[in-house]
């Protein structure tokens, strides 16, 4: 079985089967990681281009490792120091990967619809690394790869995502990915910050967490910028903590294996305290981990391999 | 010069006319119009240009009371030549060119610019829209006065609401003196800020900052409310939600001086459109539901909208070609009007023929006062000859400088195949003369 399409630029284009499939490729690449040599050849002779054009270290050196140890060799543009800063479009950037021949190309932009101005340009595959506040599909998988891994299953689990869902792109490739493989999600947020009409994405929407906390397996939490607070959504952000932040006391009632989860970087003491996201509840940096698999899998499968070629 | 058009089915809303008949055109006004059987032997010579025009419609020279010609300013985009070009090409005689240029258009001597370069370069009759206010600012009334009295028809910030209630009151006010319609962009600059598409689903679903139908709403419940406080002529310009269209028609039962126009692509899109990122969906107002354009049809039917305008703003591809966020609001739309009404409403039995001409002539022609848009004997000699079987596919070749349309690729039905201006041929059979 492989993937259907040649590019990755979101979720909401991809079948379970296609999602069962990079769950699946994942694993034995995670348990690559544990070897004293860390690197397999399928990618070897590739050319995977890191087309940054918004900061992230996380996302980035992720990608960066994945490509790495599937034996690419990767190209890093970040916008600040390339011809970006000196003015060039988009469709000019692209063209000249193009004209370099990059076999893949990871983009991660400020702006929804960037990886689809790359994937109607050039023939390279294009792996939406988070555009605006439209989807980081990697992300969803490696959210799911993580539920997926301790507890067996997705289908009919409660999910809720907490936080600013109005501006995640976690938050809708979460919704998408979680919605297809059966699980029942919950989004959870000040109601300013919830996008209009999300429940048509099939979620439901709550104000309050402490109405569903006993019945959640998975609580996945967002980050809270400080700019939202200047565009009054919230009033400030210890009214913020005070209301949604996710602490002991408010896990108290939660069943004993919820997984706290968060896509990083956190703003310990606000939408999390620290001592939650250092408890046993908390796979925060397995997280981290299973993003370097996902993304080797799909990295790998969208250079061609199938899931066969994976098992050893 | 003589010209006589045979054999047509001329519709002529104003003078109440739909019936096969022969139109003589002589020294660019219309002198006679009736069956071959009442003309006397010497209306028609040897030397007389004969247009057949069976099986086709001929109708008043249409006119287009909102569109962009980006000159002075921004010629690369557009000129008022290239412009009154693809007027011409669109079945158009008649055009008004809003005044957010680069000088706006808010002095005499800016009037005085379009209808010198319109009369040198233009090839359709060119009527300057002046601003409402200084700079289009928003601050100060522009000398209104002095350029009705140079030539203005109308008043717009168009591209802008006028945010301050108050300006906006003193504006219906003043122009009441002089018969001027005040055309208002309705939108609320805050509730819309940073937003490019419909607030809804779709804008959640593909990540994109959503500008809500109150923003247009609200603008249009307080412009007819001003428009009561002061007796002014307001007409509002793109009206895209249902609500709008229902306060329209609230305000007209009560009598206001209110008019309203709509675009085509507020009936032949929706958000939907928008989904794939193409900026040539990218408008504003913003595209809105299929609910919305059931509304606008009715409205249309019943006469809430009083008329069609094309609101054709030309950008350049390496301006379009953009991200969503980024790409400027706009698309051409002169030489797709027609086809889509004809397509989308008449085709469609939303409208009778007779309804969308009048849409298209004497409608827009009322508003602005204008001695235009009738088939009448003694009027300038502005006609359109249309055929309603005409099937063509838009493609990427436009007469206008520039090509931002979505409708590229589409199969439509009704063009227009010859267009006089004074008498003279300025289109024939899809090329301009």
């Amino acid at each position: 079985m492989r993937l259907k399409h040649k590019d990755l630029l979101g979720l909401e284009y991809l079948e379970k089967e296609e999602i069962n499939l990079v769950l699946e490729t994942a694993k034995p690449f995670k348990e690559l990681f544990t070897r004293s040599v860390k690197k397999v050849p399928p990618l070897r002779g590739k050319t995977v281009v890191l087309l940054f054009y918004e900061p992230s270290t996380r996302t980035r050196t992720s990608f960066e490792l994945a490509a790495k140890r599937l034996s690419a060799d990767v190209l890093n543009i970040s916008s600040s120091t390339s011809s970006v800063a000196k003015g060039e479009s988009l469709i000019d950037t692209a063209k000249t990967l193009e004209a370099m021949k990059a076999d893949f190309v990871v983009i991660r932009h400020s702006m929804a619809g960037a990886p689809q101005i790359l994937a109607r340009t050039i023939s390279a595959s294009i792996i939406n690394a988070g555009d605006g506040t439209h989807e980081h599909p990697t992300q969803g998988l490696l959210d799911m790869f993580t539920i997926w891994e301790k507890k067996g299953r997705l289908s009919g689990l409660n999910v809720a995502i907490v936080g600013d869902i109005l501006y995640s792109r976690v938050a809708r490739s979460n919704i998408w990915g979680l919605n297809k493989m059966g699980a029942k999600v919950y989004v959870v947020g000040p109601a300013t910050l919830i996008p209009p009409r999300i429940e048509e994405m099939g979620v439901k929407v709550y104000y309050d967490l402490d109405e569903i906390i006993d019945q959640l397996d998975v609580i996945n939490i967002l980050r809270i910028q400080m700019e939202r607070q200047k565009e009054n959504l919230f009033p400030s952000l210890r009214e913020y903590n005070e209301i949604f932040g996710i602490t002991d006391e408010r896990l108290k009632r939660a069943k004993g294996d919820l997984l706290v989860m968060h896509p990083g970087p956190m703003n310990r003491g606000i939408e999390i305290s620290s001592s939650v996201a250092d408890s046993s509840h908390s796979v925060i940096t397995e997280q981290v981990t299973n993003g370097v698999a996902v993304r080797m899998a799909v990295l790998y499968l969208l250079a061609g391999g199938d899931s066969q070629g994976v098992k050893r | 010069m003589k010209l006589v058009i045979r054999n047509g089915r001329v519709v002529d809303p104003k003078n109440r006319t739909d019936k096969k008949a022969d139109v003589l055109i002589e020294n660019g006004k219309i002198v006679k119009i009736g069956e071959s059987s009442e003309f006397r032997p010497g209306d028609v010579t040897r030397s007389t240009v004969t247009i057949d025009a069976t099986g086709k419609i001929v109708v008043p020279g249409l006119i287009d009371m909102h569109t962009h010609l980006r000159e002075p300013g921004r010629e690369d985009e557009e000129t008022i030549a290239s412009g009154t070009r693809a007027a011409a090409q669109g079945g158009f005689t008649s055009v008004c060119c809003m005044p957010n240029t680069n000088p706006v258009i808010d002095s005499v001597s800016g009037v005085k610019f379009i209808l010198t370069t319109a009369a040198q370069e233009g090839v359709v009759n060119v009527y300057p829209i002046g601003s409402i206010t200084k700079g289009q600012k928003g601050e100060e009334l522009a000398e209104i006065g002095k350029m009705k009295i140079a030539g203005i028809v109308g008043i717009s910030d168009d591209g802008k609401p006028v945010m301050n209630a108050q300006i906006m009151r003193r504006a219906l006010e003043y122009a009441k003196m002089f018969n001027l319609p005040v055309i208002s962009h309705c939108e609320d600059l805050n509730l819309s800020m940073g937003g490019v598409m419909n607030e809804g689903f779709t804008s959640t679903i593909l990540g994109l900052k959503g500008i809500p139908r109150q923003a247009e709403e609200i603008m249009v419940a307080r412009d007819i409310a001003l428009a009561e406080l002061t007796g002014g002529k307001l007409h509002l310009a793109h009206i895209t939600t249902s609500r709008s269209v229902e306060l329209i028609r609230q305000a007209k039962r009560k009598k206001i001086r209110v008019t309203s126009e709509t675009a085509p692509h507020y009936f032949s899109l929706s958000e939907e459109d928008v989904r794939g990122y193409n900026t040539n969906t990218k408008t504003n107002p913003p595209l809105r539901t299929k609910d919305d354009i059931k509304a606008l049809c009715e409205g249309l039917a019943d006469g809430t909208i009083d008329c069609i305008a094309s609101d054709h703003a030309p950008h350049l591809d390496v301006e379009k070609d953009l991200e969503y966020d980024v790409a400027p609001f706009g698309i051409v739309g002169l030489e797709t009007i027609l086809p889509l009404v004809i397509t989308k409403l008449v085709r469609e039995k939303v409208l009778t023929i007779n309804q969308v001409i009048a849409q298209l002539t004497v409608n827009p022609a009322n508003i602005l006062g204008l001695e235009r848009g009738s088939l009448s004997i003694g009027s300038d000699a502005d006609l359109t000859i249309i055929d309603l079987n005409l099937k063509r596919k838009i493609g990427k070749e436009f007469t206008s400088q520039s090509k931002n349309s979505p409708f590229v690729g589409w199969e439509l039905q009704g063009f227009p195949v010859v267009t006089i201006v004074g008498g003279k041929v300025v289109m024939e059979d899809g090329k301009l003369v």
